[in-house]
């Protein structure tokens, strides 16, 4: 085990550097800004007072290694400084609709993830079928249309045509967990489409791939039936390319999401993250694209793990 | 070991058409196979790569790959026509009836489950044993077929088992429900010889004390003639001829057969090193690594002009790497490598333009030696025109002539891709590319072992004849005693990074041998079929 | 029951029969599956449920039958060789080249197929369809069918650019990494590894709130998010060949590193680099329609397809399908270019064996 345990802690590690580096570039990026942020949130027309009394607020006097280290001893703790807009601590407002994000993904995972592993083992199962088929026409169809599309038909027929869901995903924290599915069931509907496409797709080839395989063709020619081939001699090598997959797509979950909050004014970071873009608000910026980055790497991290460890050469070394 | 002749029939083939789908159309690939094979009798079916022998094994089983389909013909198995049987039926025959071992056993088990459940998922799926029964029987198995820890083998997985070692599972495996019948596709191609020989008598053994019917499907002569009772002679899908095994190698009727067995006999003239020359290469005490890994160790032998070095020894003993550390891919860590005398830059970025014209290669497989994507013209004609400066119609005339060298008609081969040839065609263009350089020494790395055997001779044949004319030196890298036993002037034997012996071919093959190529000499089949018992009893106290 | 539900159910029973008698196994089990929807979703949605279905049915046929003609039509006009490939090439192929052909022709000609100009307000805002405007009026009271037609060229023309601009660079790199190994081999994954490993529309959004949103900043902005995409495609097929031995051969014949990508990868590297080529352009495509839904792509009054679905977003509400024809617009494109995409890498992975 001490193997695996080596290869694990060198795969942390080596997560671990790249959000170092990549705070480094959303830290940076900021100070390739022509000028400074106060002349460029001030803009032309401000005054020389009003610049300077902005520089001096930022602490802009300083130099940039500096204030990158303590916006990172920050970032650590919590803390990512006040919105230029609103004059309040970002983590107050970013708080509460992190967790809001969080649950429209995790929702939308429990439905996509289950229903994808399953229609792709079966797709695979009836491989060149016109089952097979139909579901290629499907899933491509879905991966390719954007997601606002899929948002306004839905709501188009959903709501606005039918009346079943709201078209405006509007939650608070006091409501009851049932109200709050069902005002989400949209936006989590969309994403679940998109997602499902691409997890049986690349559910569906990775077992293909597998079933190539010589062991497979022995496992048939022991005469094991079909479903056991998939379920005995299949699965449990195909797991690292599914649990891939998975982590592929709930990391897209957490970052895809923002274009469909802004469609449902959904009260989630995406939608926040788009506002202050437009208005320019950096700190806020900053510090939605460090959390988005790091649950980015922390699901492909995950999905490293998790396929170093059903890995039966490395699970039983020699 | 007495064996007892039934003459039940167990499987019946006729008339059998197999087609394979390629380019969005069936074509046939077996054209009308009959088999008729007998309780307890083992039969050779032998031919080329695409002759069908696999097709047919598995048609045996009423099995298809994806992509083919029997089009027409009947396969009677024990009074059941397979190719009419419900799938369900089909099914729970394979395994419990008629069982598989495959070429690759490293492939073929399951990486994810431990050898002793793969042994048994067919006899407690069919309910015929227990599993602690089945395990058991696994065991006992794995005894007979002389597996090192029998009774803890069986728990470890896959890829902590030797490669020879594995194959002796899966025809254990193949035993586990007892069948009436095994096909064994090429079961030892992959291993070394001295492997192989180990695999050989314990498969022979075990079909032997079961009396179970099999059919051993090879390419190689001389493993057929130890394991089967009759061989069946195939090409491109047609039964050639059948015979008996001791008639057939006594007295084959077909051309196409006696030609097969008479490739054995090209014999080029043993040269002698010239007097007072230097060597046109030498290899002085180098060491060699892969990262920490060592692989060389204290390797030197010289190189004349003209002459051919077979450098002999099993995977892993390090004679490609000593071709690498010659042409400067891998730079040795300590020795050196010497031409005519002078020292050359370890790494051939180093070397000058001519250096590296000196000495050519020719590839084991023709298929990733060619690019798919080049035409035949500029493949050949690069070089001449990278090293002479040809141009225009000198650069035609000269691609003509190296054409005309290789025995293919310029006309007709100039236009067009690697991908249009054969397998020996190709060779042959690889070996045009060589000689376009207008180099001194050729280093040819297993260049027959990919070919069949008629073709393989064809190219041994055409070096033989180049050397003559161009006064070539060639370093043959192989494991083929029988290609060494043809063409080569010197032999090197290597073994595990290192030189177990070296010296002229006529010393190399009268003993006294050194300890080691004397088992690797004997390990080498002959075309007799009593050559296995014998060697076996002669060897006796290694076999517990 | 009327005429209609009892003719749509004859149709299709009396056709799934057929096919079963005539033991035609593909189109029977279509048809049955059909008919048993259709059961399921006449009687949850009624007859317009029926209605639906036939109309579905009826878009997938001309659909079909387009497609089919379209195949059959470049089966005769292209070479020998291209016409082989051509004829065996599924309808859904066939499809999407028709489509890509279509979104070409009203690119390069829109201001001749535009009735009106992209900027022109010629009515009221929401202007209902008429005989004037095909497909109604926007926002502003411009032509909502002139706008589309000049969101090909605009829309779909960046997405290009910018797909080739990350292309070059990153098929550049990719082989070079792969053809020189080493160091520079290391140095440049390490960096891809980096930039991919932050999510593309975040990545967008962080450099576009900097370097604000213009064309070109819009162009270079995609490039350098997907750049890394096609290289580590690019080197990872270059990478299977360069351990071909026809390379060894090249290298040790003292080549240099340009010739041998020029003339020993890059000619085995093309059918993989042009699929690839397409992916790029979905990925690309869809992030600009994105962006420019959020506001932050391409801005107005250019006529683009993303931001025309966030102005008319409000019509939704009023069961108006209008925001949808350029969301659909976009849609159809990138389903088009997959449907291709999926055939040639279907055609190169069939070629290996």
């Amino acid at each position: 085990m001490g193997d695996i345990l080596n290869i694990v802690i060198k795969r942390l590690g080596l997560g671990l550097l790249t959000l170092l580096v990549i705070s480094v570039i959303i830290f940076g990026a900021v100070e390739l800004l022509p000028g400074d942020i106060a002349e460029a949130v001030l803009g032309q027309g401000a005054t020389k007072e009003n610049v300077a009394a902005m520089r001096e607020q930022l602490g802009l006097d300083r130099s940039a290694p500096v204030r990158y280290f303590e916006w990172l001893g920050g970032a650590v703790t919590g803390d990512f400084g006040n919105s230029l807009v609103s004059q309040k601590p970002v983590s107050e407002a970013i708080g509460e609709r992190f967790s809001n994000t969080l649950f429209l993904a995790v929702y939308a995972a429990f439905i996509a993830v289950p229903i994808a592993i399953f229609l792709g083992i079966l797709v695979a199962l009836y491989r060149n079928t016109v089952f097979d088929r139909v579901a290629n026409i499907l899933t491509l169809t879905s991966i390719s249309a954007p997601e606002f599309f899929l948002a306004y038909v839905l709501i188009l027929f959903f709501s606005v045509k039918w009346g079943m869901f709201p078209a405006i995903a509007k939650i608070d924290a006091d409501m009851t967990l049932l109200d709050k599915l069902e005002r989400t069931f949209l936006p989590a509907l969309t994403m679940v489409l998109v997602v499902v496409a691409h997890m049986m797709r690349m559910t569906r080839a990775s077992i293909i791939n597998l079933l190539a395989s010589p062991y497979v063709e022995m496992a048939r020619l022991k005469g094991v039936p079909a479903w056991k081939v998939i379920v005995k001699h299949t699965l449990p090598n195909a797991w690292a390319p599914i649990i891939n997959v998975v982590a592929l797509n709930l990391a897209y979950l957490i970052t895809g999401v923002v274009l469909v909050e802004v469609v449902f004014v959904y009260p989630g970071i995406g939608q926040m993250l788009v506002d202050s873009v437009t208005k320019r608000d950096f700190p806020v910026v900053q510090a939605c694209c460090l959390i988005f980055a790091a649950t980015f790497i922390l699901l492909n991290l995950a999905a490293d793990i998790g396929a170093i460890l059903t890995n039966p050469r490395l699970r039983h070394p020699k | 070991m007495t064996k007892e002749k039934k003459h039940e029939v167990l499987l019946d083939i006729q008339n059998l058409h197999i087609e394979g789908y390629s380019d969005e159309h069936w074509v046939e690939i077996v054209h009308g196979v009959d088999l008729k094979l007998h309780r307890g009798e083992v039969m050779g079916l032998i031919g080329e790569s695409g002759a069908g022998k696999s097709t047919i094994g598995l048609a045996a089983m009423g099995f298809t790959r994806d992509g083919t389909r029997i089009s027409e013909g009947s396969v009677d198995f024990d009074g059941m026509e397979l190719t009419t049987t419900p799938k369900a039926d089909l099914r729970s025959l394979r395994g419990a009836r008629i069982a598989y071992v495959a070429q690759s056993a490293a492939a073929s088990f399951n990486p994810a489950h431990r050898l002793i459940d793969q042994h048994t998922e067919a006899p407690v799926q069919y309910r015929i044993k227990k599993r602690l029964e089945s395990q058991e029987d696994a065991m006992e198995l794995y005894n007979r077929l002389r597996l090192p820890h029998p009774h803890e083998i069986g728990f470890r997985y896959p890829h902590q088992v030797s490669g020879g070692q594995l194959q002796r599972a899966m025809t254990a495996m193949a035993m586990s429900c007892r069948p009436d019948l095994i096909i064994f596709d090429e079961p030892t191609t992959a291993l070394d010889v001295t492997t192989q020989i180990e695999v050989l008598s314990a498969i022979r053994d075990i079909v032997d004390e079961f009396n179970t019917a099999a059919i051993y499907i090879t390419h190689d002569l001389a493993v057929v003639a130890q394991m089967a009772d009759v061989i069946k002679v195939l090409l491109k899908g047609n039964e050639v001829e059948q015979a008996d095994t001791r008639t057939m190698l006594e007295n084959p009727k077909e051309e196409y057969t006696k030609s097969l067995w008479a490739v054995r006999d090209f014999k080029s003239a043993q040269k002698k090193r010239p007097a007072n020359t230097l060597p046109l290469y030498s290899v002085e005490n180098i060491d060699a690594a892969y990262g920490t890994v060592k692989v060389l160790e204290d390797v030197s032998f010289d190189i004349f002009a003209g002459m051919t070095v077979a450098v002999v020894g099993e995977s892993g003993s390090g004679k490609s790497t000593t071709a690498r550390c010659i042409t400067g891919l891998l730079p040795p860590t300590s020795g050196h490598i010497l031409f005519k005398g002078e020292e050359m830059p370890p790494r051939f970025q180093d070397r000058t333009k001519d250096q590296l014209r000196q000495a050519q290669m020719i590839y084991q497989m023709a298929d990733t030696a060619l690019n798919p994507k080049v035409k035949i013209k500029e493949i050949i004609g690069r070089p001449a025109q990278f090293y002479g400066g040809l141009r225009g119609a000198e650069l035609k005339t000269r691609v003509d002539e190296l054409l005309d060298l290789i025995e293919l008609d310029p006309a007709n081969y100039y236009n067009r891709y690697p991908t249009e040839l054969s397998g020996g065609q190709k060779q042959r263009i690889g070996i045009a590319r060589a000689l376009a350089a207008e180099p001194t020494f050729i280093i040819c790395d297993e260049i027959t072992s990919a070919l069949d055997q008629l073709v393989a001779e064809g190219i041994l044949r055409l070096l033989d004849k180049l050397q003559d004319e161009l006064d070539l030196a060639y370093m043959f890298i192989t494991h083929d005693l029988a290609t060494v036993r043809s063409i080569a002037d010197e032999v090197v034997v290597m073994q595990n990074g290192k030189v177990i012996e070296q010296g002229p071919k006529d010393v190399m093959f009268t003993p006294p041998h050194h300890e080691y190529t004397d088992l690797l000499l004997s390990s080498v089949p002959e075309m007799d079929p009593d050559w296995l018992t014998t060697l076996l009893e002669e060897r006796g106290v290694d076999d517990n | 029951m009327n005429y209609f539900i009892i003719g749509f159910y004859a149709l299709l029973i009396g056709g799934s029969s057929l096919a079963a008698f005539y033991q035609k196994r593909t189109a029977f089990l279509l048809l049955f599956s059909v008919t048993l929807v259709s059961f399921v979703m006449g009687i949850v949605g009624g007859e317009s449920a029926l209605w639906a279905v036939t109309i579905l049915a009826g878009i997938i046929a001309f659909s079909a039958g387009v497609s089919y003609s379209f195949r059959e039509f470049l089966a005769i006009i292209l070479p020998k060789e291209s016409a082989k490939i051509m004829r065996t090439a599924p309808l859904t192929a066939a499809f999407g080249l028709f489509i890509i052909f279509t979104y070409a022709i009203t690119g390069i000609f829109a201001p001749i197929i535009a009735p009106y100009g992209e900027s022109e307000i010629i009515s009221q805002a929401f202007e209902p369809a008429n005989d004037e405007m095909l497909l109604g009026a926007d926002q502003l009271g411009r032509d909502m069918f002139s706008r589309i037609v000049y969101g090909a060229r605009n829309t779909v023309g960046l997405a290009l650019i910018a797909t080739f601009l990350a292309f070059f660079i990153g098929a550049i790199g990719g082989l070079l990494a792969a053809s020189k190994g080493g160091k520079f081999d290391q140095v440049m994954s390490r960096i891809v590894d980096v930039v991919m490993s932050i999510p593309s529309l975040i990545f967008a959004l962080l450099l576009l709130s900097i370097f604000g949103t213009n064309v070109v900043t819009l162009i270079i902005v995609m490039a350098i998010i997907y750049a890394p995409r096609v290289f580590r495609l690019a080197r990872s097929v270059a990478g299977n060949i360069v351990v071909m031995d026809y390379i060894e051969a090249a290298r040790l014949r003292g080549e240099g590193t340009w010739y041998i990508i020029r003339k020993e990868v890059l000619p085995n590297a093309t059918a993989p680099l042009i699929a690839e080529f397409g992916l790029e352009f979905c990925f690309v495509f869809l992030l600009v329609a994105g962006l420019s839904f959020l506001g932050l792509g391409i801005q107005p009054p250019t006529a683009d397809w993303g931001s025309m679905v966030r102005e008319n977003a409000t019509l939704i509400s009023f069961g108006e399908i209008t925001p949808l024809i350029p969301a659909g617009a976009i849609a159809l494109l990138t389903v088009a270019v997959n449907f291709v995409v999926d055939w040639m890498l279907y055609r190169s992975s069939g070629l290996k064996e």
